[in-house]
């Protein structure tokens, strides 16, 4: 451990630009349109779905506007978690940097189980009888991608930005064949949402659908943690964040369509790999491989944006000895936080092996739904105690504080939204969250330089 | 304000402080799912002898679920008769509310304060 001392002097590479915090943002969460996102049909029915989708989209507006401004300030690894720091305090740093670690390593848990899942499918579609065992496919794909985070953030990312632009234009092309505009169409709106179909669940089931339609964009904030390897943070991140909303908005809005046309409501809503069902009934074996090869790119590319993200979340609150100084430790040659990134691994592996897949998804939304809540908290703050006059900043939203109002009553509606179903783990969650704070609180908290920690060269704030 | 000294945390301290820290999180994770209440109480009805038309299937959706590999409606109907059981106590709602307002209260009010000190050291010059 008193390698920390000598390591941590060395900083992390600035080598990123625009295209690859779009790339971080959108591979992250580009996985919730190839899986996940259609529980939401089985909470609500494919109409709640719609809906879910954009209200979720309007959640998120609102994340990436409040996010640009604060990160294009802040422009520091561990994203919200430093801006918390700075802005709020360091028990809510701490409690945000859990959130991100949670919400990044539960999602990686659900790429990787979901590339077991269709190595399977695949195999009993080839003929293969009595299913394969998924574990190896589980591991193989967690370990070979925490190799790839381990050797460097630019390899990293460009393979992101790659397979990502892939995924999505599965979608694309998918869509274009199957809803007439190319070839014949093949949608069945009309009778496959008819009469009880439409709303099974009438409007509680459109509340209750707006917990899993958070997974359509769940990640896209990640794009804060590359803050501190982007060349030009204040161009590069609010242009990443927000061109990354649009085309996530576009590609829900896409998914949807096609797989509310294709199938059955009870079926779509409990799929594991709904876009590619959707490429089997279209019944082109070209749509099929593409859309099969689109959803084991859009899992690996998640699950590598998840690494990157949770690995710069634990090495930032390592750096701050928010957890043992040990994690704040950077690799003398490919300038990663390589402990953070290994010791993520079997924490990932765990709930991958151990978990059914949508309580993975849960736990992971219901970390970032609490780190959303923060959100508006932390601009309201941001605003009070810094003036627009006071910094100055890459990027001001528009309409303050109307976004954050608005993301406020959004979270109260999601929170509702788990509670219907799911409320054992929102309260269990909350639980381990008030137990962990009164322990970094009481604890751990001693560790911790106090002014140090203060890291932005910003006036004081007012009111102190 | 005098200038706060942390103490150095031994090799052994830094181990068990991650040990806790990670005993917590399964635990907060894994222990509904150990106990059988995690989950939603999704239910499937038991019908006798399913038909297509008995489960609420018109032809468009017969045709699709053929395609999926359902070849009759007995293989499907444990998929199509599963629902959500969205009934609820307004006690529960009113626990979860507070617990949730309750945690944002306490975390507010301790960083407050921690922040004060932040603030105090690093603008004292």
């Amino acid at each position: 451990m008193a390698q920390t001392d000598t390591t941590e002097h060395v900083g992390l590479a600035r080598v990123l630009g625009p295209a690859h915090v779009w790339a971080l943002g959108v591979g992250i969460v580009l996985v919730g349109e190839y899986m996940g996102w259609n529980f939401a049909v089985g909470k609500g029915g494919a109409y709640a779905a719609l809906m879910a989708c954009w209200f979720a989209g309007i959640l998120y507006t609102c994340v990436a506007m409040i996010d640009s401004e604060v990160t294009s300030t802040v422009a520091a690894a561990g994203g919200q978690y430093t801006q918390a720091k700075h802005i709020v305090g360091p028990l809510m740093a701490f409690n945000v940097g859990l959130y991100l670690v949670f919400a990044y390593t539960m999602l990686e848990a659900a790429n990787a189980i979901t590339v077991g899942f269709l190595v399977d499918t695949v195999a009993t579609m080839s003929g293969h009888e009595g299913g394969l065992d998924q574990r190896p496919f589980i591991i193989l794909s967690i370990m070979f991608l925490a190799w790839l985070n381990y050797r460097g953030v630019l390899a990293t990312l460009t393979f992101n930005l790659v397979i990502t632009a892939i995924a999505f234009t599965a979608i694309i092309i998918l869509f274009l064949s199957t809803s007439g505009i190319l070839g014949m169409g093949e949608m069945n709106h009309a009778a496959l949402m008819s009469g009880q179909a439409a709303m099974p669940y009438g409007w509680l089931g459109v509340l209750a659908a707006m917990h899993f339609g958070l997974w359509y964009y769940l990640g896209i904030e990640g794009t804060t943690q590359a803050a501190e390897e982007v060349r030009s943070p204040a161009r590069a991140l609010p242009f990443g964040t927000l061109a990354g909303v649009m085309t996530l908005a576009i590609a829900a809005t896409l998914t949807w369509y096609v797989c509310a046309g294709l199938m059955p409501w009870e079926y779509l809503g409990q799929s594991g790999v709904p876009l590619f069902d959707a490429a089997r009934l279209s019944g082109s074996t070209f749509l099929m491989v593409l859309l099969g090869i689109g959803t084991l790119f859009a899992t690996l590319a998640s699950a590598n944006g998840c690494i990157n993200d949770a690995s710069r979340a634990w090495f930032a609150m390592g750096r701050d000895k928010y957890l043992p100084g040990w994690f704040g430790a950077v690799h003398p040659k490919y300038r990663t936080p390589y402990r953070a990134i290994i010791f993520l691994v079997p924490i990932a592996l765990i709930f991958a092996l151990g978990a059914p897949l949508d309580q993975v998804i849960t736990f992971s939304i219901l970390s970032g739904l609490l780190e959303y809540t923060f959100m508006p908290l932390n601009i309201i703050l941001f605003r009070r105690k810094w003036p627009l006059d006071t910094i100055k900043r890459g990027y001001e939203h528009p309409f303050h504080p109307l976004p954050a109002m608005v993301l406020l009553g959004l979270c109260g509606l999601a929170f509702f939204a788990v509670f219907l179903g799911y409320g054992t783990q929102l309260v269990a969650m909350i639980v381990f969250y008030i137990v962990v704070s009164l322990w970094f609180h009481f604890w751990r908290y001693r560790f911790v330089n106090r002014g140090a920690q203060f890291t932005m060269p910003w006036p004081k704030p007012r009111g102190y | 304000m005098a200038r706060y000294t942390p103490p150095t945390q031994g090799k052994l301290g830094q181990i068990i402080d991650v040990i806790v820290l990670l005993i917590m999180a399964i635990g907060a994770l894994y222990i509904p799912l150990w106990m059988g209440l995690a989950g939603s109480a999704v239910t499937s009805a038991a019908v006798e002898n399913p038909t297509w038309e008995s489960l609420g299937q018109n032809e468009t959706m017969v045709a699709q679920w053929e395609k999926l590999g359902f070849a009759d409606a007995a293989s499907a109907a444990e998929m199509i008769t599963a629902r959500f059981d969205y009934s609820f106590s307004i006690g529960a709602l009113l626990a979860m509310i507070v617990v949730i307002v309750g945690y944002y209260a306490i975390l507010l009010r301790f960083s407050e304060k921690e922040y004060r000190d932040v603030i105090a050291e690093k603008f004292e010059d």
